[in-house]
């Protein structure tokens, strides 16, 4: 059995891990719940840009234009993987759920796939598995504007257009609540406007705006002059929404790791406290029995 | 008077919204005013200062940095790459973004690189400019520098 003075010593230390667990906690889910304000706040742009982009790429069909390079759908000879994971560790299974995610399609697709990763640790996990590493992104801030996701945007969409991959998909974590975080992965490029949006990624933020219906514009300097604006900007915004959706996950995932984490240290404040005060109890009885024994030798010694 | 609903939204928030007069923005092939009952309308903007007129009001000023803009009759909406308004704007820190794109621009090196830096000098006039405009609180000139 542990001395006093030790378990006194251990129930310290567990109590100040609990104290920076729960501190950890807290900020977690400020975090959490301002990734997520500010990803909401993106919907009024998407919307309306989704609205302009689908109008325009109709238009274009109309007209016959040439596609957009950004919307033209290529045979696919090799992938581009956005893999979104965070800097830092003490989350959960959040950076562990979505690389496996990553690893099964990346086992699964024939074709070449290279990865662009932001984050350290999908970063470290793709070297130690030797993928096919093309950039790599960290030290994105905790709440990023979209001009902190831009160089991540730019790299994607110059590879894409010097047909370094033909087709790229974003794997990121999708914030579903406080509880429920899916990792998935989602097409980024082609944008395609037709057809399943669920496929696209983040489509959640340009479902349910209003369906009106577009009446002729007069197009200044020309459609496909806005066009050319418009499609880099969504691409950028999906980008940007994957990387918050991430970010409120991670917080989300640490919030609840860290609960777990400072509901353990107070168990098991709780069982050191029940050995501190037996360890206690024992010596007091100890010692009772020392003075009781002593008391008696000495009144043996004065009968006699 | 009819008025037109005016929106100004970014990526990040929506700047503005409410219903105007007039607005001014800064189009790609020159200065647009729209009025009410304005013709339906797609257009590409550029950096430049967006005015807001309202009656009755003191003009209202915000430095965008590029989007653009769908009309119709009864609404404007500007997505804009950047939008800060007028009271938002740090002008010690557009001064220094100024210098550093002057300083950028004076630097002899490739076409992209030097079309970015002459882009983001433009930016940091722009808010400058209308930084400045609150500190006047007049209603300036239109022209461009």
């Amino acid at each position: 059995m542990s001395s006093i003075r030790e378990i006194r010593r251990h129930i310290r230390s567990v109590r100040n891990i609990s104290k920076v667990t729960r501190a950890m906690q807290m900020v977690a889910a400020s975090k959490m719940r301002r990734a997520q304000d500010q990803v909401l706040a993106t919907r009024p742009y998407a919307q309306k840009a989704w609205e302009l982009l689908t109008h325009l790429a109709a238009l274009a069909v109309r007209t016959e234009q040439d596609e957009h390079p950004l919307l033209a759908v290529r045979p696919v000879n090799a992938v581009g993987l956005v893999v979104i994971t965070s800097d830092k560790g003490l989350c959960g299974g959040y950076n562990h759920n979505l690389l496996r995610v990553a690893t099964e399609y990346l086992q699964a697709q024939e074709k070449p796939v290279k990865v662009i990763t932001v984050g350290r640790k999908g970063r470290d996990f793709m070297l130690r598995i030797r993928a096919n590493l093309v950039a790599e992104f960290t030290g994105v801030p905790a709440l990023p504007t979209l001009l902190d996701v831009l160089p991540i945007a730019r790299t994607v969409l110059d590879d894409y257009l010097a047909g370094v991959y033909d087709e790229v998909l974003l794997a990121y974590t999708d914030f579903v609540n406080t509880l429920v975080q899916r990792p998935v992965i989602r097409r980024l490029l082609p944008l395609r406007v037709a057809g399943d949006l669920t496929e696209q990624a983040v489509s959640e933020y340009v479902a349910g705006g209003p369906q009106v219906r577009i009446p002729e514009y007069i197009y200044e300097p020309d459609p496909q002059a806005v066009l050319a604006q418009i499609v880099p900007r969504f691409t950028e915004l999906q980008i940007y929404q994957a990387i918050l959706e991430s970010i409120a996950s991670e917080h989300s995932a640490r919030m609840v790791a860290m609960r777990n984490a400072t509901e353990n240290a107070n168990e098991l404040v709780d069982q050191l406290t029940l050995s501190f005060n037996r360890a206690r109890q024992t010596a007091i009885t100890k010692e009772i029995l020392d003075i009781v024994g002593g008391a008696e030798a000495l009144a043996k010694s004065a009968q006699r | 008077m009819p008025t037109t609903r005016l929106e100004v939204i970014t990526a990040e928030r929506v700047v503005y919204s409410d219903d105007v007069d007039m607005v001014l923005v800064p189009g790609v092939e020159g200065q647009l005013g729209i009025l009410p009952r304005h013709a339906y309308l797609l257009t590409a903007l550029t950096e430049g200062e967006l005015v807001i007129r309202k009656a009755g009001q003191e003009d209202e000023y915000i430095a965008i940095g590029g989007g653009f803009m769908e009309v119709g009759p009864d609404h404007v909406t500007i997505l804009a790459d950047s939008a800060e308004r007028a009271e938002e704007i740090d002008v010690a820190r557009a001064e220094a973004a100024r210098k550093r794109a002057e300083a950028l621009l004076a630097e002899k090196r490739d076409v992209t690189a030097l079309a970015e830096a002459a882009a983001a000098l433009r930016r940091s006039r722009v808010r400058l400019q209308v930084a400045r405009r609150r500190k006047r609180g007049g209603r300036g000139g239109l022209e461009n520098e």
